[in-house]
This record gives C-alpha cells, sequence and structure tokens, in this order.
C-alpha cells in the first residue's frame, strides 16, 4: 500500500510539474530551449534556497526526473564543492555533481547521430 | 508614425483573430505523459536498488538518469520521440528525456553536413543555452555560497 | 498606385504544358487525384532531402517538357526557385539542363513571380518557350527555418506545413492552353507581424496590395473573376484577407479561395494549412489548370503571397515583410 501512494505521489508532483511546462507553451508560445532553460533555474533557485530536498523527499523521481532536477544538482554540486574545497569549488561543482547526466546524453546524442536518419514529420 | 500606429492596430487584430485552441486536452495529455515519465523513472531508480543494495543514494539517481536519457536518445533516433511530444507536448519536454531529445535530435538531424560541422557543432543548438544557463547559474549559487563562508 | 504596376500581355502567351510531383503527404491531400506524381517517400531515393528537393524540380522540369510535347533543345530559358538558401535546390536542378538559367526568390510567391517574368519575356518576343519552375521540401524547410524534425515539439495553432512538391509550367506564344493575360507585380508589404508561426497574418496586407492595385489598374471587380486565389494564406490569413478587403468595400465571395486552406485534409491535422512554394505552385499546376482546361473556370486570379524572412531577420526580432504577385489566367 505504501509502495502505492509513493508512486501516486511521484505520478501527481512529475504530472504537475510538466503541465506548468505546457502551461508556459500555450500562454506564451516558447519554443522547448526556453522551457528547458526556465525550469533548470527553477531547480537551481529551489536547491539554493534549500527547498528542494524537502520535496525530492516526498516526490523523489516526481522531482528529479524533470529538468528541475538537473539544475538542483548543479546548485548542489557548486554548494558541496565550495564548502570542501573553498573558491575552486565554485568552478568545479556543478560540472562534477551532474557529470554523469551531460556525458550520457553527448555520448548517445553522438552515437545515435551516427546511426540513425531523420524521419520526416507524420 | 502613420505606419506605427497601422502596425499596432493591425497585431492588435491579429491577435484576436488567432483561433483559441481548446487548453484541457493537451494540459491533461502533458500531465500524464509526464507523470508516467516520472513514474518509469522511480521504477528504475527501486529496481536499481533492489539489485544492487549497496548502491549509495546518489548513485542510483545518476543510473536512472543515465537510463532514462538512453531511452529517450534512442527512441529519438526511432523517429517516435518526436510523436510523443507532438501529443504531450510539456509532459515530454520537462523531463530530462526531453534534454535528450534536445541533444540527439539535432545530432541525427545534421548528419547530413559530416560528422564535425554536422553533428558535434550543431548538437548543441538547442541544449546548449541549457547547459550554460546551469552551469553559470550554479556558479552564481557557488560564489554566494563561497562569500557568505567567508564570514 | 504605381503607374507601371500592372502589365496587360497583348499577345496573350499560354501555358502549354504543366506538371506537379509531390511527396506522400500531399498526395493524400484534397489535390492528391489531380497531380502526376506522387512520390513514395520524402528522401526519392536521395541520402539527404536537400539532394530529394533538387531531383524533384528536375523531374518536375523534364516531366513538363514532355507533357508541353516539347524537346528540351526547344526551351530557350528556365525560370526557377525555392525555399533554400541561395535557390540552392533550383540552381542545383538547372545545371542538369543546358538552359539559360533566371533564379528568382520570392518565398511561397515563387511561382507567380517566375509567371510574371516569364510572360512578359514571351510576350515581348524575346524568348519562344520559357519553363517556370517551383519547388519546396517540407524537411529541408523545417530545419532552416525551425527546428529538427525529431525534436518533440509542439506547433502552435496558427503554424503551416510546407508543402513537399514541385510544380512547373511552359510558357509559350505557339501551342494551346489557358492564357495569361495580365500580371500585377506586388510591392513589398509589413504590416509588422513579426511571429514566424503566423505567417498568414504577415501575408495577408501583401495579398490585400496587390488585390487593390490590381483591381484599380484593370478597372475589375472580384465578380469579374471566376476564381480568386490566393497561394499560401492558410485558414487564419485568409479570413483575414476578406477582413482586410471589407474595410475596403471590397467583398470577397464564394469565388475566393486560398490553396493553403485547400491543401490538405482536416485529419492531416496541419493546424492552418498548406504553405510553402510548392504549395501554390503543386495546387496551380495540377486541379486549377485542369478545372480550367475543363472550362470550370474561365477567368481565373492567381496571387501567391511570400514571407521574404530569413531565419537571421527572425533570430534578430526584425518583422516579416511580404509580397503578392497577380496574374490572370483566362480560358484560351
Amino acid at each position: 500500500m505504501q509502495i502505492f501512494l509513493d508512486y501516486l505521489c511521484v505520478f501527481l508532483v512529475g504530472g504537475f510539474v510538466c503541465m506548468l511546462g505546457e502551461v508556459l507553451i500555450i500562454t506564451t508560445n516558447i519554443t522547448s530551449a526556453r522551457i528547458l532553460v526556465t525550469f533548470v533555474l527553477i531547480g537551481v533557485f529551489l536547491e539554493a534556497i534549500d527547498v528542494f530536498d524537502y520535496i525530492s523527499n516526498f516526490a523523489k523521481a516526481g522531482i528529479n526526473v524533470p529538468i528541475i532536477g538537473f539544475g538542483a544538482s548543479l546548485a548542489k554540486g557548486a554548494i558541496g564543492a565550495v564548502k570542501t574545497h573553498g573558491f575552486l569549488g565554485i568552478f568545479t561543482g556543478g560540472l562534477t555533481a551532474t557529470a554523469g547526466g551531460i556525458a550520457a546524453a553527448i555520448g548517445f546524442a553522438f552515437l545515435f547521430g551516427l546511426i540513425f536518419k531523420s524521419h520526416t514529420k507524420k | 508614425m502613420d505606419d506605427k500606429q497601422r502596425n499596432e492596430a493591425y497585431n492588435k487584430y491579429v491577435s484576436a483573430k488567432i483561433p483559441k485552441t481548446k487548453a484541457w486536452p493537451s494540459l491533461f495529455n502533458s500531465f500524464w505523459v509526464g507523470g508516467l515519465i516520472c513514474v518509469i523513472g522511480q521504477g528504475i531508480n527501486d529496481l536499481l536498488l533492489l539489485a544492487f543494495p549497496n548502491l549509495s543514494m546518489q548513485t542510483a539517481w545518476t543510473l536512472t538518469l543515465i537510463t532514462l536519457i538512453f531511452l529517450a536518445s534512442f527512441l529519438t533516433g526511432l523517429g517516435v520521440y518526436d510523436q510523443i511530444g507532438k501529443f504531450a507536448g510539456g509532459g515530454s519536454i520537462v523531463p530530462i528525456t526531453g534534454f535528450s531529445n534536445s541533444i540527439t535530435s539535432p545530432s541525427i538531424e545534421f548528419k547530413s553536413e559530416g560528422i564535425i560541422y554536422g553533428i558535434c557543432v550543431k548538437m548543441f543548438t538547442i541544449a546548449g543555452p541549457v547547459i550554460v544557463f546551469g552551469v553559470v547559474s550554479s556558479m552564481v549559487v557557488g560564489f554566494i555560497y563561497w562569500i557568505i563562508s567567508l564570514f | 498606385m504605381h503607374k507601371n504596376q500592372t502589365f496587360k500581355l497583348k499577345r496573350k502567351p499560354k501555358i502549354i504544358g504543366s506538371y506537379t510531383i509531390v511527396g506522400p503527404k500531399e498526395g493524400k491531400g484534397n489535390f492528391g487525384p489531380y497531380f502526376d506524381y506522387v512520390m513514395k517517400n520524402d528522401y526519392f531515393g536521395e541520402k539527404t532531402f536537400e539532394k530529394a528537393e533538387r531531383k524533384m524540380i528536375e523531374s518536375a522540369v523534364t516531366g513538363v517538357i514532355q507533357n508541353a510535347k516539347l524537346q528540351t533543345k526547344d526551351i530557350d530559358m528556365m525560370i526557377a526557385g525555392d525555399l533554400l538558401n541561395q535557390i540552392i535546390s533550383s540552381s542545383y536542378a538547372a545545371r542538369a539542363f543546358k538552359f539559360p538559367f533566371l533564379g528568382v526568390y520570392g518565398a511561397c510567391s515563387t511561382m507567380a513571380e517566375s509567371y510574371a517574368v516569364a510572360s512578359v519575356l514571351v510576350d515581348g518576343g524575346y524568348f519562344e518557350n520559357v519553363v517556370c519552375c517551383t519547388g519546396s521540401h517540407f524537411s529541408t524547410a523545417e530545419r532552416q527555418y525551425r527546428f529538427p524534425l525529431e525534436l518533440g515539439n509542439q506547433r502552435p495553432p496558427t503554424s503551416q506545413w510546407t508543402v513537399t512538391g514541385a510544380g512547373a509550367s511552359v510558357i509559350s506564344l505557339n501551342g494551346d492552353g489557358p492564357c495569361i493575360t495580365s500580371v500585377t507585380f506586388g510591392k513589398v508589404v509589413d504590416f509588422g507581424v513579426n511571429d514566424v508561426n503566423n505567417m498568414g497574418a504577415a501575408m495577408a496586407p501583401a495579398a490585400r496590395d496587390t488585390l487593390l492595385a490590381h483591381f484599380l489598374n484593370t478597372k475589375t471587380s472580384p465578380n469579374d473573376y471566376d476564381l480568386i486565389i490566393t497561394g499560401d494564406l492558410g485558414k487564419l490569413g485568409s479570413e483575414i484577407l476578406i477582413d482586410l478587403m471589407e474595410e475596403e468595400g471590397v467583398t470577397l465571395g464564394v469565388n475566393y479561395g486560398d490553396c493553403g486552406q485547400m491543401y490538405y485534409k482536416r485529419e492531416q491535422k496541419t493546424l492552418c494549412g498548406a504553405s510553402g512554394a510548392g504549395c501554390c505552385a503543386t495546387a496551380f499546376n495540377s486541379y486549377i489548370i485542369k478545372k480550367i482546361k475543363e472550362g470550370q473556370y474561365k477567368k481565373v486570379l492567381f496571387l501567391p503571397t511570400g514571407a521574404l524572412l530569413s531565419s537571421i531577420s527572425t533570430q534578430q526580432g526584425d518583422t516579416i515583410p511580404c509580397v503578392c504577385h497577380a496574374i490572370v489566367i483566362e480560358k484560351e
């Protein structure tokens, strides 16, 4: 039962966040690059004011899978690195924390770019 | 200034004339598709922790995201992701899978211009700003914490 | 109105041949049964979409020469254009033939521009047989002006679908076919619209300008034509044009239509309809030409509109300059 409630929570929070993106599209007609930027900045901000972890505790993937989670890891990495390495952490923290995701995205994009051919839209 | 007034009046007229589409169906679609992608992410995460109980929370999340990025990238290559996107809009743009799609799609599209000037250069046409804004803002946050830590 | 905007063509150049080639989606549209050739897929047996577009224009030119029952050596001049930067597809297509070549660019109005130039040249007696050809390809236009094909984005409700297709005609004084009796060259009009996803609204004022000039210079009114057809204003744009003309006291009634709006079927989900240089080129050279030959339409006013924007002007937030040329086609 608990696991069902957990997944329901993930679904509701995740769906809500994505729906906010759709609201932005409908009201302002902005492109997907701008939506992604907006949500990354929201994530950085939520982490900077230390709210992200509270949401993450109950929403789990609901907030970590949306690109907000990516922004939050960037900020979390930077803050953590500043605490351990001081000034240098400003530069190393963000990318170190998100290196896995960025490298995966670039690597797979390169691989599939080599393999696949673009399809015309239907 | 006659032209300017005319243009303003015309633009006003046009925006009133634009057909109003029903927002509810697209909001609903983005809600359930977005929620479903998050649930899949949670499922992958739970399975990983079940299979490898020694994983730290952080590592498990990174592996989850990498899996999702792989799936989205693959579906983009098959030509499926843009159809999901047409249906779900924000539901498939906002999750990390949308980020993956925005890197893979130009990579496939511009292969015809070669590996260096096609794939590598154009890969970041859409996702570039995301990485730039993300890194710069995290540096700002880090800098602020560094200043605070001095006192 | 400028004195020399409208020309009456005394020797009445004829459209002695026409040919169309379209993509699979277009083949399923409303004009589907009228096209000469429907491609099985958008690659047309080539490696890239750009090469496919080039081949499409080439085969339209070959097809139209056959349709006009001429030989390659009979052609004196080729006037062609497309949507890609530096009208590269047309130039490559022209390379395959040994004709003198004039490249024209008028975005989606390119077909009318090439007709207008060709009919004036032929009427003046300088050239005998002139080939006009225009094409566009959804996938090449999409990546030049918008986003990669595989990107999962949604199209705004005002956007239009670029037609994959090429249409060609042979204009000549000898032979049979509908004749071009007058031409109105359009002026560039910009009403300050800068939304690239709303071309119809940007182009409607240009259509209004040319339409008014044409009616004034030829002393005609909408009722003198069996069909008044704009190029690719789409659903929204053609509604705007009707409103704009109403303001000027000219009513566009049941004899008014728009190629872009009529092109696709409703279930093909193209939102505001079709656009692109290939839109009016293929619609005109298939459906409209056939209906003129059958006698359903005796006098047609054809006015494709073009949005003369580039991807750079868009990114810099500039407004969209538009142009519209009108030609009158009559059954001989």
